[in-house]
């Protein structure tokens, strides 16, 4: 036990930077946009408010939510879902449904705002709806992916694109029109959603017991929160028996299946987690935007997985930045920097109609310099860059004696040897 | 060689209580062509048995049923009495068949330990929440793992490599580990197939003394398709040989090197057989 407990330990403490990182990172963020922005001079406002706006911020970090449950499904368990949009809509929806007026048949309120007490509709508190829509939406990934995830990589690819095609459909159509009751409101939006119930927490000077339209700081912490407690199921789970399986999953199904795991509940469990962050973010997004409209298309799915292939398959905080950079090119970035570059050079050339040929290209150089995306798993960075131990001898060359005879050498100089096996791959690649 | 000729050659094994696997008159097609026509065959308990026969025998195919990767045209496998006939691989595993592959398959970036632990998954029960939570009970259960897979892989010998990437191993070691990992499944038959392939004559000599100490110490039936002849002489308690498709020979390994139909269709590949096509 005492010689185990040293690695241990420092494992412990290097885990630990990412997430005080995060922590750190977002309590920052928010004394920024609450305490110093209002206070600054206006050249700072106004640079803030047109690169840097807080709701663009705040709509970063539900994409992030996003991508860290897509991470669950792509990245741990390697299956390729080009569908995730369902989860975000049909938790958007679960949102605007259980926090508006527009079930107005009904008078349901479990921890609504006070104010709207006496009003028609279901009013629940922010905090049961994330759970709850994130529950609902883990059921549903479980009924989808029961018939689809027998299937194997290609074939999922495809039907999990058919139903992510199918559920924003339900919403666009689900009007009285159509349905006959008014389960949505068609193309239109379900407005206004309440606010999020701040509890003890309205004790504290400046802070609303209704979090409203206007207290972005204030949601952009409780955005932050949901994400973190998605990045905590996401890193617990990660290291724990299910965690395993998915790798192995994600490494050989059918050694996986042979040594005793079920394919088809870990691929479920996957999935529901994924969609259980999906559910969450998709309240959120109800929130943050204030409505539920059924404005979700195949390009959101996209846009999510290329986050998590950009930032980094696997690793969470890898897939974190690399939602962070989309989003904000895709919400804020592509738009000023237009801007900027008509302005300085007298063109008129509409940049952000160009967002997927940006993306397309940087993605096609991702791939050929950095495939393993921005900040990988250690062992995706591996296999990415190293030709395995066994395919290099079976090249015939006798590594071992070479790496013996180069241990004598160098002894500690162990990065030589990194570079020497790089290079041998690197010629191989050449030669085929 | 046709199944009547065969049968009161090669009488087939009594059904005894203490069978640790027993498949009854396996026939599997593939369309029109039948690759196991109707094998009956048994591990008792404690028991190294060796499973050999020329390319295209059928070994594999064989082995593929037991482990429940394919459903037999008819036949049925028992394990440990219990019928495992057409279940799913990972149920059978479960029940106690654990196997090693032909070429490697480990999970090449995972760690040694991982790897190990990944086969303990039938055997662990933590779930969705009470890993998020990290139960005490969770905790106690990976802290056991943690142990059982560091104690299996110096039992196989690799305990310096643990947390290694699987696919950073030495070839010898990526064997050894595959049995580490076969054997954290705590299994009844242990079915190795090929396991000495790409092994040097002296790895392949110690390996025999393992496979001994594995069935010895873990209390496993184990299970060989081999290829290496001195190995299966050595290793085995009783041999069964395979052409076509069919049980041709079974006894010990003094039997088998002296029944003429095994020298004519296997160990014949090299001479005899050639020779009298030649004529």
């Amino acid at each position: 036990m005492t010689a185990t407990s040293p690695p241990v330990n420092r494992r412990r403490l290097g885990s630990l930077a990412w997430p005080l990182g995060f922590t750190l990172a977002v309590i920052l963020i928010f004394i920024f946009y609450r305490y110093w922005l209002p206070d600054s001079v206006d050249q700072v406002q106004k640079f803030v408010a047109d690169w840097f706006p807080p709701a663009v911020i705040n709509q970063c970090v539900i994409w992030v939510i996003m991508a860290i449950g897509l991470n669950v499904v792509v990245g741990y368990a390697g299956l390729l879902d080009l569908g995730y949009v369902a989860f975000w809509a049909i938790g958007t929806y679960v949102g605007a449904w259980l926090m508006s007026g527009w079930f107005f048949q009904v008078h349901w309120h479990i921890g609504g705002p006070p104010t709207l007490n006496k009003a028609p509709g279901i009013h629940i508190s922010f905090w049961l709806v994330v759970i709850f829509a994130g529950a609902f939406c883990a059921l549903w990934g479980v009924l989808i992916g029961a018939p689809t995830l027998r299937l194997r990589s290609d074939y999922l690819a495809i039907v999990t694109l058919g139903f992510g095609e199918i559920i924003p459909q339900v919403f666009a159509n689900g009007d009285s029109e159509h349905l006959g009751f008014a389960l949505t409101n068609g193309q239109q939006s379900i407005v206004p959603i309440d606010g999020i119930g701040t509890g003890v927490f309205s004790q504290l000077k400046g802070v609303n017991p209704q979090l409203g339209v206007f207290d972005l700081p204030y949601r952009f912490l409780v955005f932050c929160l949901v994400a973190a407690f998605c990045v905590f199921v996401s890193l617990r789970l990660r290291r724990g028996r299910l965690g395993r399986a998915w790798l192995a999953i994600r490494e050989d199904e059918l050694a996986a299946s042979m040594m005793g795991v079920s394919l088809v509940r870990a691929k479920l469990s996957s999935y529901a987690v994924g969609a259980f962050f999906g559910g969450m973010g998709g309240v959120c997004y109800a929130v943050a935007v204030g409505g539920a409209s059924p404005n979700f298309s195949f390009n959101n799915s996209i846009t999510i997985l290329m986050m998590v292939v950009l930032g980094g398959m696997g690793n969470v905080w890898g897939v974190i930045i690399g939602a962070l950079i989309v989003s904000w090119v895709n919400l804020a970035g592509l738009s000023q920097f237009g801007d900027w570059y008509n302005n300085q050079f007298n063109t008129n050339i509409d940049f952000p109609s160009y967002n997927f040929l940006i993306f397309g290209i940087i993605l096609v150089l991702m791939m050929l310099f950095r495939r393993e995306g921005l900040l990988p798993e250690s062992r995706t960075r591996l296999i990415m860059r190293e030709p395995a131990r066994t395919e290099l001898e079976t090249l015939g060359a006798d590594i071992e004696a070479a790496e013996e005879e180069d241990e004598v050498i160098l002894e500690e100089e162990t990065e030589d040897e990194l570079v020497g096996t790089e290079t041998t791959g690197r010629s191989d690649g050449g030669n085929a | 060689m046709t199944a009547t000729e065969t049968e009161p050659e090669v009488p087939a094994p009594t059904p005894t209580g203490n069978d640790a696997l027993r498949a009854d008159d396996i026939v599997i097609a593939f369309g029109g062509l039948i690759a196991v026509n109707g094998v009956t065959f048994n591990v008792p308990e404690g028991g190294i048995v060796s499973l050999i026969g020329p390319n295209g025998a059928g070994k594999t195919t064989f082995f593929n049923v037991l482990t429940g990767l394919y459903r037999p045209t008819s036949g049925n496998v028992y394990l440990g009495g219990r019928e495992v006939t057409g279940k799913a691989p990972h149920r059978i595993a479960k029940m106690g068949l654990a196997r090693t592959f032909q070429n490697i398959r480990l999970f090449n970036l995972m760690t040694a330990e991982e790897n190990v632990m990944v086969a303990m998954h039938s055997h662990l029960r933590s779930g969705i929440a009470s890993t998020v939570f990290s139960m005490p009970w969770q905790r106690r259960e990976e802290h056991r793992a943690h142990d059982a897979s560091r104690d299996l892989l110096e039992f196989v010998g690799i305990g310096k490599v643990r947390n290694e990437y699987a696919r950073n191993l030495s070839y010898g070691d990526q064997r050894r580990l595959e049995v580490a990992r076969a054997l954290a499944l705590q299994p009844k038959v242990l079915l190795l197939d090929e396991p000495t392939a790409g092994m040097n004559p002296q790895e392949s000599a110690q390996f025999v003394d393992f496979v001994h100490r594995v069935r010895d110490e873990k209390q496993v039936s184990v299970l060989l398709i081999e290829h290496d002849m001195s190995v299966v002489m050595r290793v085995s308690e009783r041999i069964t040989v395979l052409d076509r498709g069919e049980r041709i020979a079974e006894g010990g390994p003094d039997d088998i090197r002296a029944n003429e139909r095994v020298v004519e269709a296997y160990l014949g590949k090299t001479g005899t057989r050639e020779g009298r096509r030649d004529k």
